[in-house]
């Protein structure tokens, strides 16, 4: 085969010499600059309207509250009455009489444990009812039956069964938080590209290697989706189950101050449950960011 | 001497209830080894069915895909795919995308080193070792193409499939690859069947051309062996009389004989 030169005076041709590849693409990457002013504009913008609204509260609540008549004590009396809890969240002056951190501290310790095996439980159920057709014509009814079933009304249940409060307040939070961890991996093992599975088939995975290398970071924006759901509901389920199998944790004191009727530490412990929850969707929200970065980008 | 891979009459229909739909009928064809073989054909056709037999993705209805007097009906890595859309996983970096193959098809064959090197020989071939710690989604669409070629590579197939492999490139890009395609060919002497909608390159890759008729039911309608001696260079083929006969040959396949007519539902 003779390779054909065209006479053509019109059309010149200049081929340039068989370059090896060549990059086609940077990504470029923006420095990040630390302007000081920068910074405290930022922190400012993000923390002056809150202080605003929260200031403009709690001067509703005062003005609300301060007659003698009314049912619950303004925040000048939650703060006189209640200053010890909220000074010393460490003090411990005994078996029942300790500071709120460490109680919720033994709340985060119940949380943990019945969270973390729901984590387990969750992730590994949803990966079956994802994976499989029939798994999940069998099991979806029932998980969509169960999950309705609000946290308390699973307690006498679980005393009955266990004879003892702390493993049943275990086991409620457990069967609340286990629902949305299932659902949603098993959405997330349901939306794997078929070419991911298509590249398992072609090396042969076999079912442990798939679910270590390709089910759980495939599914991971969604399974991070329902674990934190699942800590959040689960710290709702702890504080109301404790609230009725006592013990030393927060729910419980609520439950105690009531009953010998401190309002105001209520309400400090109310403050307490809320941060203490929102640090704990925020940490599972941020694990999550940590863990799946890159896994969502194309 | 028998045939490298041979698809022997090969049927494939899908079933969606009670209605069969047939997409590729009576498949015929042997490929020897070393040979570059292009699959061409209008959308629809089922080129990319046939590929899927072949890589055992998908399982025929009637006939038999064998390799080396072997009939294939299920994946492996001896026969590794190029998806179209790279399918790079976009959690690992380059390194450990092909690393994820090599480790699995030499993890017990080869020591640690030894599959590092092979890891590093293979992104060479398809001149990402720079990008070796980067992610998916930090390389342009070309640069994820050559590693995805690396990482079918590095699995050492018996047969190289590629699906429309620079189907989802701009043509600069495309070119650019087909070299790198072409280079990898001649130096490994890799079996390699290609699917494409492209004329110019089936003719510029290929040592013979496979031609689908539309489908329903489509099937070989012609192969054409491209009888251009290699090395190829695309600017001196642009002119090339053989080169030009050839692409006529399969334009006037694609566009007088089997012209492609939108299905009246």
């Amino acid at each position: 085969m003779s390779i054909q030169t065209i006479e053509d005076t019109k059309v010149k041709a200049f081929p340039t010499p068989a370059k090896p590849a060549e990059v086609i693409a940077f990504t470029a990457r923006a420095r990040r600059r630390f302007d000081p002013l920068v910074i405290a504009g930022r922190l400012a913008s993000a923390l002056v309207p809150p202080v605003i609204v929260i200031t403009l509260m709690l001067i509703v609540w005062q003005v609300a509250c301060s007659s003698p008549t009314s049912s619950l004590p303004p925040p000048s009396q939650v703060w006189n009455e209640a200053y010890d809890l909220i000074a010393h969240p460490f003090f411990n002056n005994g078996p029942q009489d300790i500071g709120l951190a460490w109680r919720v501290l033994i709340s985060l310790q119940r949380v943990a444990i019945g969270f973390g095996l729901a984590a387990i439980a969750g992730v590994a159920l949803g990966a079956l009812v994802g994976q499989s057709i029939w798994a999940m014509r069998g099991l979806d009814p029932v998980f969509q039956i169960l999950r309705t079933v609000p946290p308390l009304a699973w307690l006498p249940l679980s005393l009955a069964a266990f004879r003892d409060s702390s493993p049943s307040a275990l086991f409620v939070i457990f069967i609340t938080s286990i629902w949305p961890i299932i659902i949603n991996t098993a959405v997330g093992v349901r939306n794997i590209p078929q070419d991911y599975r298509n590249v398992a088939r072609i090396l042969r995975l076999n079912q442990f290697e798939f679910f270590v290398k390709i089910m759980v970071p495939a599914a991971a924006p969604y399974i991070f989706t329902g674990l934190r759901i699942g800590i959040g509901l689960s710290w709702l389920a702890i504080v109301a189950a404790e609230m009725l199998t006592g013990g030393v944790g927060i729910g419980f004191f609520i439950w105690d101050a009531w009953n010998s009727s401190r309002l105001p530490d209520i309400i400090v412990a109310l403050a307490y449950i809320g941060v203490t929850g929102f640090c704990l969707d925020r940490l599972v929200a941020g694990l999550g960011a940590f863990v799946t970065r890159g896994a969502t980008a194309k | 001497m028998t045939a490298y891979l041979k698809l022997d009459h090969i049927d494939k229909s899908f079933a969606r209830g009670s209605q069969v739909s047939e997409v590729l009928k009576d498949i015929r064809l042997t490929i020897d080894k070393g040979e570059f073989v292009s699959i061409i054909g209008h959308s629809g056709c089922g080129k990319s069915t046939l590929l899927n037999l072949i890589a055992g993705l998908t399982k025929v209805s009637a006939g038999a895909v064998l390799l080396e007097d072997k009939e294939v009906d299920s994946p492996g890595p001896e026969r590794a795919v190029v998806f179209q859309n790279h399918s790079l996983l976009p959690w690992l970096t380059v390194y450990e995308n092909i690393n994820l193959a090599v480790s699995k098809v030499f993890g017990r064959t080869k020591s640690k080193a030894e599959r590092h090197d092979w890891i590093m020989r293979n992104l060479d071939l398809v001149q990402m070792a720079h990008a070796r710690d980067k992610r998916p989604a930090e390389i342009s669409g070309g640069m994820k193409q050559r590693v995805g070629i690396a990482r079918a590579l590095a699995m050492e197939p018996k047969i190289l499939l590629l699906d429309e492999p620079f189907g989802a490139l701009d043509a600069l890009t495309r070119a650019h690859l087909q070299d790198a395609v072409m280079d990898i060919h001649s130096r490994l002497g890799s079996t390699t069947i290609m699917i494409t909608h492209d004329v110019d390159e089936a003719v510029l890759l290929s040592d013979r051309i496979v031609m689908m008729t539309n489908g329903p039911a489509a099937t070989i309608g012609e192969v054409l062996a491209v009888p251009l001696a290699r090395p190829r260079r695309r600017v001196e083929l642009s002119s090339d009389r053989t080169f030009l006969r050839c692409r006529e040959a399969v334009l006037k396949f694609l566009y007088e004989r089997h012209r492609f007519v939108e299905a009246a539902e």
